[in-house]
C-alpha cells in the first residue's frame, strides 16, 4: 500500500497540489441478524479504495477510486487538483491548516477474541438463543437480534511527511423485542437502542452482553408496554439512564461543539450551533457537568491512533465543570481559532473526505449512584433506552423519547408508563444537573450522520446515569 | 461507468460462477460529484468512482449475501463462494419460495449527457453566481451541487435480468442572515435544465422575508406547507408503513385502515418507478418491472409496496419494490407522488384567519410510527398568516403531528409539484394547506 500511497502524492504535486493527503482503506464486514428464528441478514462485504485529498490553488480538491492501480491513481489524484483549481474560483481566502508534527507509527485496536475468527455457526446460535428466549414470553410479536464485526486496514499519508498505518476492529450486538395490539407497538432494546451496542474491541464485547438471558426481561417489558398507562404532561424531575443520556451528549454537545458547524460550514444541512467562539467560558450547566472529547478510550466507537489527517488521538476538554471550554476540531477548523487540531478529522470511508467528528464525547461520572439518585427523588420520572430524537439546527431546542419509563414516588421506581418523551433548551437542561452517577460505561452510536455526500460514522459516549430538575415530559 | 455490454458479461459471469442452487447478481456504480458551499465559498469539492458487485446465494430455503467493490475474476469468484457459504451457514426460511422469474422490462430513460459531462469548473461557476448574489444582498450562502452518473445490472440464475442508467442532477442552497435564513432545491435528470439561478433567488428571496422573525405561541394552527416540508412528512410516512413487510409484522399503521377513509378525497397518493416527472427506475433491485402502485387512492388507504419476499407470504405478486438484499426493512417506495390540485398561493392562504407557513422540516423523526407521530422543526422561512395573507416572519417551531392526523385535515392542495431528491428516492408532491397541525414548543430564534 505505501507504494500506492507515495505515487498518489508524488502525481498530485505533480500536478500542482501544495498540499497533499492520501487514504487506502480495505474494509471488512459481516453482519448476522435473525427475526423470529429466521436468519434475517447474513452478509459479508468487502470494500476497498483510495481517497486524494489535495490543495491547489488555495483550494480543496478530493477524488477516490476503488481502482488500485497505478494510472489510475495518478488520473485520481490529477483529478483532486482539476477540482481544487475550480474550487478555487469560488474562494475568498486560501485554505491554512496551522502547524502538525509529522507522525509515524502503526495502532491496532486491542482485542482478546477476534470477532471474524468466531464461526458463524456460533454467531448463528448465539442470536438465536436469544431469539427463543424473547419469543418464550407469551404475547411478543417480533423478536430481532443480530451481531456484526468490521475491521478496516487503513494507511495515511501526507505531503507533510507523515505516514501512519491501522487496523481498527469493532464488534457489537443487540436484541430488539417489539410487541404490537392494534394502535400500540412498543419495543424494548439491549443493551442499547438502535439495535446494538458496539465498540472497538473483539467478540468478548458481545459475551459480556449475555443477549439471551436479557431476552425474556425484554420481552415481558415490552409486552407490559401495551398496556402500561400513557407518561402524562408534566414538569418534572427525571433520571436519565446511561445510553439515553449518551444520545443526550451526542445531540445537545457532541454535535454543538462540531467547530466545522460552528463556523456555519455545514448550514446548509445538519445546521449550525449555538456554541459559537464568542461563547467560549459561559456556563453550559451545573457544576456536576463536566464532558471531554477522548478518541483514547478504551472500547469507544471513536478510539483510534490517528484521525484522518494524521493527527494523534487525545483528550479535549469541552464542558469543565459547567464551563463552556472546548471543540471537535480538523487542522483547517483549528487554525481559524489560532489553535491546533483536537485529532476529530474523520471519514467514514475511503470514498470521503474527513469531517469534524465526535470521537468518545464522555460525560465524567460524577459520585452517586442510581439507586442513591432514584432513592434521593420524591416524584419524577426515570426514563430508560432512547426511541425517538430531534434538535433544532442551533443544538438548542430538543425533544427525546424512550422506550420505557417508570415512575417515581418517595424515592422508589413505580409504574411503568409508555410513550414517553422530555424536551427542552440545552443550557437549562444541562443547567438543571444536579447529579451523575459513577456507574459509567462508553456506549456506541453506530448511526451517526452529517456532511454532503453523507456520511455515517460510528461514535462513543461515556455515560451514567444523571438527574434533572424541572423538564418538561409527555410532550403532545 | 462499466456500460451495458461490459456490465452484462460481469454479471452473467458471476452467475456462470456459482454452485448456489439460485443466484441474483446485482451490480451498480457510476461517477459522482459534488460541489459544496459555506459562508458564500466552495469549501468542499469531491468527485468518487463507485462500483459495487452484491451477490445473493440461495441453497434451498438458505440465504447468504456477499458484497465487494472488487472486480477482479478471483474477487468475483470469492464473492459468489461467500454468498454461499453464508447461505450455507442459514437456517432454513419458511417464508422463502423463489427469486422472481423473467418479466419484460420497459426501458424508461433517466439519462442526460449533459449532467454526465458536467464538469468542476461548471459547477464551480453557477455556485459563485449564487454567493455573489447572496453576498450583493449582504447574505451569506450555502449548500450543494451535485451530478452523478448510476447504472444498475440485476441478473438471476432464473433469466431475469435489467439494466439501467440514470442521471441526477441536485443543487440545495441555505441562505443566511444574521437572523433568518431561505432555502431552495432542484432536482432533475438533466443538469442543463436546472435553474440554479432561480434556486438562489428564491432562498435570499426567503432569507430576506425572514428577516427579524418574532415569536409564536406552541399550539395548535392551520398550516401552508411548502413542497419542501410535504415531502418530508410523506417520506416518513413511507417509513412508517406503506411496505407490506411492515403490514405483516403488524407495525404499521395500514394495517387497521387499508380499504377506510383516511384524508379528503383531494388526497392520492401513489408510487410509480416509470414516470419520467420523477428519478424514473424501471424495475427493482430482483428485476422485478415496476408497477404503480395506489397507496391512498381518493382519500382512501388503498395499498402498500412488495418485493418477492413480502409478496409470497401474502400469495401475491411483487409489485417491483425490492432494496439491495438483505433488507430487513421490505420493500420501500422510492418514487412517491402526490397528487396535485388546483390551489394557487392565494388559495392556499384563503380562509386562514391566523396559521403559520411552513418552508422545510428540520431533523424530523418519528415520535410512535404506529400512530405517525413524528417530531421536528421548522427551518428557512417561517411565516405568519393572517387573514389569508402573509404577514411576518416567526421564529422556529417544533411540532409534534401524527402525519394521517395532517393528512385528514387538509384543505387544499397546491396546482404545481416539486421534485425533491434524498440519495435513492425522489418524491413529486405539492403544497398542502392543513387545518390543525400542532406545534410542540417553541424557539428563541
Amino acid at each position: 500500500m505505501q507504494d500506492f500511497v507515495k505515487r498518489a502524492l508524488d502525481s498530485s504535486e505533480a500536478a500542482g497540489a501544495t498540499f497533499a493527503e492520501v487514504r487506502i482503506e480495505d474494509r471488512e464486514v459481516q453482519g448476522v441478524s435473525v427475526k423470529n428464528g429466521v436468519v434475517d441478514s447474513l452478509l459479508t462485504r468487502s470494500s476497498q479504495g483510495i481517497g486524494v485529498r489535495v490543495i491547489a490553488g488555495g483550494a480543496w480538491g478530493f477524488a477516490a477510486t476503488p481502482n488500485l492501480t497505478g494510472p489510475e491513481i495518478d488520473r485520481v489524484a490529477c483529478l483532486a487538483v482539476t477540482i481544487a483549481r475550480a474550487s478555487a474560483l469560488a474562494k475568498k481566502a486560501d485554505v491554512e491548516l496551522g502547524g502538525q508534527p509529522v507522525q509515524r507509527g502503526v495502532y491496532r485496536t486491542p482485542f482478546e477474541v477476534d470477532p471474524f475468527s468466531v464461526s458463524l455457526d456460533a454467531k448463528i446460535e448465539l442470536l438465536l438463543a436469544a431469539d427463543r428466549a424473547m419469543r418464550s414470553v407469551r404475547g411478543l410479536s417480533v423478536a430481532e437480534s443480530s451481531v456484526g464485526c468490521i475491521r478496516v486496514r487503513k494507511t495515511y499519508a501526507n505531503s507533510q511527511g507523515s505516514l501512519v498505518e491501522q487496523e481498527l476492529v469493532e464488534t457489537g450486538g443487540g436484541i430488539v423485542a417489539t410487541a404490537v395490539e392494534e394502535e400500540e407497538v412498543q419495543q424494548r432494546s439491549f443493551p442499547n437502542s438502535f439495535g446494538r451496542h458496539q465498540g472497538t474491541g473483539g467478540w468478548e464485547l458481545v459475551e459480556a452482553m449475555h443477549l439471551a438471558e436479557a431476552g425474556p426481561r425484554m420481552a415481558e417489558q415490552a409486552v407490559a408496554l401495551l398496556s402500561a398507562p400513557h407518561c402524562s404532561s408534566d414538569t418534572t424531575t427525571v433520571v436519565i439512564d446511561p445510553t439515553q443520556m449518551a444520545l443526550q451528549v451526542h445531540e445537545s454537545c457532541g454535535h454543538a461543539v462540531e467547530l466545522d458547524r460552528v463556523l456555519g460550514w455545514e448550514a446548509s444541512y445538519a445546521g449550525t450551533s449555538f456554541l459559537t467562539p464568542d461563547k467560549l467560558g459561559i456556563r453550559y450547566g451545573s457544576e456536576q457537568v463536566s464532558i471531554v472529547a477522548d478518541g483514547t478510550s478504551a472500547t469507544g466507537l471513536g478510539t483510534y491512533g490517528w484521525d484522518d489527517e494524521g493527527v494523534a488521538a487525545t483528550v479535549t476538554p469541552l464542558i469543565d465543570r459547567g464551563i463552556f471550554v472546548g471543540y471537535l476540531s480538523s487542522r483547517e477548523t483549528a487554525a481559524r481559532l489560532g489553535n491546533a487540531s483536537s485529532g476529530a478529522a474523520r471519514a467514514s470511508s475511503w470514498n470521503r473526505i474527513p469531517l469534524v467528528r465526535m470521537t468518545n464525547v464522555n460525560l465524567l461520572p460524577g459520585d452517586w449512584t442510581l439507586e442513591g439518585l432514584i432513592a434521593d427523588t420524591d416524584r419524577g420520572l426515570y426514563l430508560e433506552t432512547n426511541r425517538s430524537w430531534s434538535i433544532d439546527d442551533k443544538r438548542l431546542n430538543f425533544q427525546f423519547g424512550t422506550e420505557i419509563a417508570w415512575e417515581i414516588t418517595n424515592g422508589r421506581l413505580g409504574r411503568m408508563v409508555k410513550n414517553p418523551t422530555y424536551g427542552g433548551i440545552t443550557p437549562e437542561f444541562w443547567g438543571s444537573c444536579d447529579g451523575v452517577a459513577r456507574e459509567w460505561q462508553v456506549w456506541g452510536t453506530t448511526n451517526c450522520g452529517k456532511g454532503q455526500p453523507g456520511q455515517t460514522i460510528h461514535v462513543g459516549h461515556g455515560a451514567a446515569p444523571a438527574r434533572f430538575r424541572g423538564v418538561r415530559v409527555g410532550i403532545a | 461507468m462499466l456500460g451495458p455490454d461490459a456490465i452484462r458479461r460481469l454479471a452473467f459471469s458471476a452467475l456462470e460462477a456459482s454452485r448456489a442452487d439460485q443466484t441474483e447478481v446485482v451490480i451498480s456504480g457510476g461517477e459522482s460529484a459534488l460541489t459544496r458551499f459555506a459562508n458564500s465559498t466552495i469549501h468542499q469539492n469531491v468527485h468518487e468512482v463507485e462500483v459495487e458487485l452484491r451477490i445473493r446465494a440461495v441453497a434451498g430455503k438458505r440465504i447468504g449475501v456477499a458484497i465487494t467493490n472488487k472486480l477482479d475474476e478471483r474477487a468475483v469468484r470469492q464473492a459468489v463462494t461467500d454468498a454461499l457459504e453464508n447461505a450455507l451457514h442459514s437456517p432454513e426460511d419458511p417464508d422463502f419460495r423463489t427469486l422472481p422469474g423473467p418479466a419484460p422490462i420497459i426501458p424508461v430513460s433517466a439519462h442526460a449527457r449533459s449532467t454526465a459531462a458536467y464538469t468542476p469548473e461548471q459547477r464551480a461557476r453557477d455556485v459563485k453566481s449564487v454567493c455573489d448574489r447572496a453576498t450583493a444582498e449582504h447574505l451569506e450562502a450555502s449548500g450543494m451541487w451535485s451530478t452523478r452518473e448510476r447504472e444498475v445490472a440485476v441478473a438471476n440464475s432464473l433469466g431475469a435480468y435489467g439494466y439501467h442508467t440514470a442521471t441526477v442532477a441536485a443543487f440545495k442552497a441555505v441562505v443566511m442572515s444574521s437572523d433568518s435564513s431561505g432555502y431552495a432545491e432542484r432536482t432533475g435528470v438533466d443538469a442543463a435544465q436546472i435553474d440554479v439561478a432561480a434556486a438562489g433567488e428564491e432562498a435570499i428571496g426567503r432569507a430576506l422575508r425572514s428577516r427579524n422573525p418574532e415569536p409564536l405561541e406552541a399550539g395548535e394552527y392551520p398550516v401552508v406547507l411548502e413542497p419542501y416540508a410535504v415531502g418530508t412528512m410523506l417520506d416518513y410516512l413511507a417509513y412508517m408503513g406503506l411496505g407490506a413487510r411492515s403490514v405483516q409484522e403488524e407495525r404499521s399503521f395500514m394495517n387497521e385502515l387499508i380499504g377506510q377513509r383516511i384524508a379528503p378525497e383531494n388526497i392520492s397518493l401513489w408510487d410509480d418507478g416509470m414516470d419520467p416527472a420523477g428519478i424514473p427506475m424501471p424495475f427493482d433491485f430482483e428485476a422485478v418491472p415496476k408497477q404503480r402502485v395506489d397507496l391512498i387512492r381518493r382519500g382512501v388507504a388503498a395499498g402498500v409496496v412488495y418485493d418477492s419476499y413480502s409478496a409470497g407470504k401474502d400469495g401475491k405478486e411483487s409489485t417491483g419494490h425490492a432494496l439491495p438484499s438483505p433488507n430487513p426493512a421490505g420493500p420501500f417506495p422510492l418514487h412517491l407522488y402526490l397528487e396535485p390540485g388546483d390551489a394557487g398561493e392565494t388559495q392556499l392562504l384563503e380562509g386562514i384567519r391566523r396559521g403559520v407557513w411552513v418552508t422545510r422540516f428540520h431533523y424530523v423523526n418519528p415520535v410512535h410510527s404506529k400512530r405517525t407521530i413524528l417530531t421536528g422543526m421548522t427551518r428557512d422561512g417561517t411565516f405568519l398568516i393572517e387573514d389569508g395573507e402573509i404577514t411576518r416572519p416567526i421564529r422556529n417551531l417544533r411540532f409534534t403531528q401524527s402525519v394521517l392526523g395532517a393528512l385528514a385535515t387538509v384543505e387544499a392542495v397546491g396546482r404545481s409539484r416539486s421534485l425533491l431528491h434524498d440519495e435513492m428516492s425522489g418524491t413529486c408532491v405539492p403544497a398542502l394547506r392543513i387545518g390543525r397541525f400542532r406545534f410542540s414548543s417553541a424557539t428563541q430564534f
